[in-house]
């Protein structure tokens, strides 16, 4: 549709850019500053260019953290998109139980960052937990504060525990959208389960995929919370994502140099990745080329 | 009074509608005759205000409305989808737009129920729209724009998704509907029948321009070009390249004598139009020609037949009464009489036509 | 291939049906021939996709079973049944190509490669679709879609019936008739049993050797398009095939007269005693207008011009009927009409009665 021909609608879109200004504009701008100077206190600034961006490029911590954030979503990734597929595949499509199947995958959405991982650090605890003290009666050895493969699972499940519903949903709602006469159509070709999920489902669930994906990589790719409430970043650096570890540079040391050219890096590896990913996602499927500029 | 002044839409390098300039009265139908993509939607879509054209102008009772919002104009749209309020009944549907415009309950109460008789939705004023039939749901959305009291009534399409017998019966209604209530009625169709079922006038269009613009009966009878006798002719109109020498017209398959009324035609090349249910099966007058050509198809459509014959680059399609079955591939006799020709020049514009001569 | 018997098929939604008007489909009781082209012809709600679903396995009947050949498939699912479906949108699988579309219902089956292959390569040649074989099948327009979702059917040789699902309803009124020319030819082709599902009598009337009319659940006629138009079973067949539809006038038949008010008009023969709602039913075409005092007065109330002929309405002793005028007729302005006897059809309670033969009722 195209627009009418009076100009009110500029007006109440003023308040917005100015709040977008203040808050995003505005802060972005002082990062960039911080980014190519330096101060040795005082309000005193001299300018170093790209150096802090070359010393955190070259830095092994960032590298480190930067390895810790691509596994973690990675596994993420690999877990929560087939589990929610195969969740939503296994919900009922009609019947009275779709109304309470959809308010149990909600729930979990429901809960802000900060209580997950207070709750799973509680429950997980091995003296007062449930799932910790169960674990040590068991005779597992089990102990996130002090073994960094126990502290990444636990992150894990909490993520999954908490995010796989969104994904979930998502799929839930292409699903449902394909009209009958496609699983009609398959049964009487003689389609394998398999092949009604590899030829109508996937294929018609492309688009909510393509989102959950995103949405999905952009979230644990930030990840923060959850192995700050849990462990701080420990055992160790083994739970120190570059969100956290950016925090410890800003504000634990106060490097605000770096940490300004760590946090554009960080921003432009997200805006990289994402753009690679719908680029490619969005074409995967179709006859258009890949190279074909995406509008 | 609804006036177009060369209107014309653009979008990118496409022209969606070229030039047109209309006059539409009060109190009048107006049918968009065209196939798909021919500029209906488009031409209705700047007459509503949801579009803006590119250039040219609209007076409604001598005023540009191209500056009025569509929400304030007084118009009225049907479209092709059932569209309808879901959660109300047929009452609160149909009282929709009078809610709306603030209007007092008793008057809201007698204006429903007046729409209601006139749509034959009486019995169903108290029921869920979702409950209805095809037809009675589009009714609905009909009574609603009706009752709007709207100036400027525009259906696009409104019956192409209703059974084949409830569209026979709503197009014999609406005219009558139509002309109670007074408004510029605008229909959109595609098909040639249902146009002249509605009968009123008739906009011809072909991409996104006017062929033809005049009372309904008037067009079909008396196509200016051969582009009109196409867009209002279903089956398509058959034509034929003949030479008119002298008292005769020849053509690949034979020659035929031409009638006394068109001798004065220059010879040279012209296209014939023959209208599908003016091929004969049997020999009525002595100077008709005939043909033998095999039948390539033959469609059966209730109470008429036609029948598909092709030979060489000769394609043609016979309309006959009643149901017949003739076996593919048989070669049939069809008779040509001259004095049911269109007849097109070079530049496919009328010449002469039957029942109104040379023009 | 095979044919198909409704054995006192019948069909109600809800559990405990009790009157007749609590079944959606009516008991039909019929043998549909291997190989036939029939068409399920009606209106929205006349049961008719009830049938198709009951015939393709999405429907267990209430009552009654369904036999292909002498095999009892009531209880069988669809794709057990060895069928085809075409529905009303296209439905094909869009990650695959036209070729690979053709090829799945093969593979599933695990008919051997090199077979597929040429069953596959004859179907593209079939369908006119040799230029698009390697496109991505959701490029393609409607008709062609929908002509791959036939084509899925088509190389499975040994399909029992193919169904067809009202689907010329997404394809442009200029494609229509070609794609209905195509499907007749593929049946001629194939000789598969056939069984379409429409509203539109064209497309019904054009397609099949045998249209079954359906009327609120109940099978009202089962004929040859020429038995349709000529002999209505059904004041509803009348009605409903043909535009305008026939004329239906209540009278009262006695002998070989039947009266209107104080006017006659002559039967093709006579008529036992017909008791309860008795109608003379004559189609448009073959009433006719004539300016002579001989026949019947009519008012008339309205004229359609619709080009190449006029509907005229008009009214006889307060019963309309509508008169077809061919082209170049004029309208006399003291109209009597005739009607043409050996056209005549007589109803009785809405149902067809026939003329005694020797005294005898048919």
């Amino acid at each position: 549709m195209e627009k009418t021909d009076n100009n009110k609608a500029w007006l109440l879109v003023i308040p917005v850019f100015i709040l977008v200004a203040l808050s995003a504009i505005i802060p972005i701008m002082t990062v960039v500053n911080y980014s190519v100077q330096d101060t040795f206190g005082g309000n005193k600034f001299f300018w170093v260019g790209t150096e802090w961006f070359t010393d955190v490029l070259r830095s092994e911590r960032f590298h480190n953290a930067l390895g810790r954030n691509l596994l973690f979503s990675f596994i993420i990734l690999c877990i929560e998109i087939p589990l929610g597929i195969w969740i939503a595949l296994s919900m009922p499509r009609k019947g009275i139980w779709v109304p309470v199947c959809l308010i149990m995958m909600a729930l979990p959405l429901l809960i802000p960052w900060n209580v997950v991982g207070t709750i799973w650090q509680i429950f997980a605890r091995g003296d007062i937990g449930l799932l910790g003290h169960t674990m040590s009666l068991l005779g597992v050895d089990y102990n996130y504060t002090n073994n960094i493969f126990d502290a990444w699972v636990t992150i894990i499940i909490m993520d999954v525990w908490h995010w796989t519903s969104l994904v979930v949903l998502l799929c839930y709602a292409g699903l449902v959208s394909i009209p009958e006469a496609y699983y009609q159509a398959a049964r009487i070709d003689g389609a394998s389960k398999w092949s009604i999920f590899r030829f109508i489902q996937l294929p018609k669930m492309r688009g909510v995929l393509i989102i959950a994906f995103l949405l999905r990589f952009m979230d644990s790719f930030m990840i923060y919370t959850e192995p700050f409430v849990l462990t701080g970043g420990g055992p160790g650096n083994s739970t120190t994502f570059l969100s956290i570890d950016l925090v410890k540079q800003a504000i634990g040391q106060f490097d605000l140099g770096p940490a300004a050219a760590m946090s554009l890096i960080y921003q432009l590896i997200v805006l990289l990745i994402c753009y690679v990913f719908f680029t490619v996602m969005s074409h995967v499927g179709t006859d258009k080329p890949i190279e074909e500029k995406v509008e | 009074m609804l006036e177009l002044q060369n209107l014309s839409k653009k979008v990118g390098s496409s022209t969606h509608i070229n030039d047109v300039s209309l006059t539409l009265e009060k109190g009048s139908l107006y049918v968009l005759l065209g196939a798909t993509l021919s500029g209906k939607t488009s031409l209705m879509r700047l007459m509503a205000g949801l579009d803006k054209p590119t250039s040219g102008e609209i007076l409604m009772n001598g005023q540009s409305v191209l500056k009025t919002p569509v929400q304030k104009r007084n118009i009225a749209m049907v479209y092709q989808q059932f569209i309808n309020y879901p959660g109300f009944t047929v009452y609160e549907n149909i009282a929709s737009p009078l809610r709306v415009a603030g209007v007092n309950k008793k008057a809201i109460d007698i204006q429903v129920r007046e729409a209601a008789d006139l749509m034959k939705l009486t019995p169903y004023l108290d029921r869920g729209v979702l409950n209805l039939s095809g037809g009675q749901q589009q009714r609905t959305a009909l009574a609603r724009a009706l009752v709007k009291g709207a100036e400027l009534v525009l259906l696009d399409e409104p019956l192409a998704n209703l059974d084949y017998k409830l569209r026979e019966e709503l197009r014999i209604e609406l005219p009558r509907i139509f002309a109670e209530a007074g408004a510029i009625f605008v229909y959109a169709t595609t098909e040639p029948q249902e146009a002249l079922l509605l009968g009123g006038r008739t906009v011809t269009l072909r991409e996104g321009s006017v062929t033809q613009f005049g009372k309904t009966i008037d067009v079909y009878n008396n196509p200016t070009n051969l582009e009109t006798a196409q867009t209002f002719s279903d089956p398509p109109m058959n034509v034929i390249p003949m030479q008119k020498r002298g008292v005769d017209f020849t053509f690949s398959d034979g020659q035929v004598s031409c009638p006394k009324d068109l001798l004065g035609l220059p010879d040279g090349a012209y296209n014939i139009g023959i209208r599908p249910h003016h091929l004969m099966l049997n020999q009525s007058e002595a100077t008709t020609l005939k043909i033998q050509a095999p039948v390539s198809s033959t469609e059966i459509s209730g109470s008429e037949t036609f029948i598909h014959v092709s030979q060489d680059d000769l394609k043609l399609v016979v309309l006959t009464h009643g149901v017949h079955r003739v076996g593919i591939g048989d070669h049939i006799d069809i008779y040509l009489d001259p004095s049911k020709f269109f007849i097109f020049d070079q530049h496919d514009a009328l010449v002469s036509a039957p029942n109104v001569g040379i023009a | 291939m095979a044919q198909i018997t409704l054995d006192k098929l019948a069909h109600s939604y809800l559990n405990n049906p009790k009157t007749d008007g609590d079944f959606a489909l009516k008991e039909i009781d019929y043998v549909w021939d291997d190989g036939g082209a029939y068409a399920l012809l009606g209106p929205s709600g006349c049961g008719k996709t009830t049938l198709l679903n009951i015939i393709s396995g999405l429907l267990v009947p209430s009552k009654g079973r369904i036999l292909f050949d002498d095999c009892n498939v009531t209880n069988f699912q669809p794709e057990q049944r060895n069928i085809a479906q075409v529905f009303q949108f296209p439905v094909i699988y869009d990650t695959m190509t036209v070729r690979q579309n053709l090829e799945f219902p093969l593979k599933n089956r695990n008919v051997p490669k090199a077979e597929i292959a040429k069953r596959v390569e004859e179907m593209i040649e079939v369908l006119d679709l040799g230029n698009k074989a390697n496109l991505k099948a959701r490029g393609l327009t409607a008709d062609e879609k929908q002509k791959i979702s036939l084509g899925r059917g088509l190389v499975r040789y040994d399909v029992n019936a193919i169904l067809f699902d009202e689907p010329l309803t997404v394809i442009d009124p200029h494609m229509k008739w070609q794609l209905r020319t195509k499907l007749k030819d593929l049946h001629r082709q194939f000789n598969h049993t056939m069984i379409y599902v429409t509203h539109d009598q064209t497309e019904a009337m054009t397609f099949a050797d045998k249209v079954v009319v359906m009327y609120e659940g109940e099978v009202v006629q089962i004929g040859t398009p020429e038995e349709l138009y000529d002999e209505p079973k059904h004041t509803f067949v009348g009605y409903f095939i043909g535009s305008p539809g026939m004329n239906i006038i209540p009278v009262d038949v006695v002998g070989n007269q039947a009266k209107i008010g104080i006017h006659s008009i002559d039967l093709k023969g006579d008529y036992a005693d017909l008791t309860g709602k008795v109608e003379l039913g004559i189609r448009p075409e073959f009433v006719t207008l004539n300016k002579t005092e001989l026949g019947i007065p009519v008012q008339i109330t309205g004229i359609d011009d619709i080009g190449r002929f006029k509907i005229v309405h008009a009214t006889i002793d307060g019963s309309e009927i509508n008169i077809v005028l061919n082209e170049g007729q004029s309208i006399p302005s003291n109209p009597n009409i005739a009607l043409e006897t050996s056209r005549i059809n007589i109803y009785q309670n809405d149902h067809l009665v026939r003329p005694l033969v020797n005294g005898r009722g048919l």
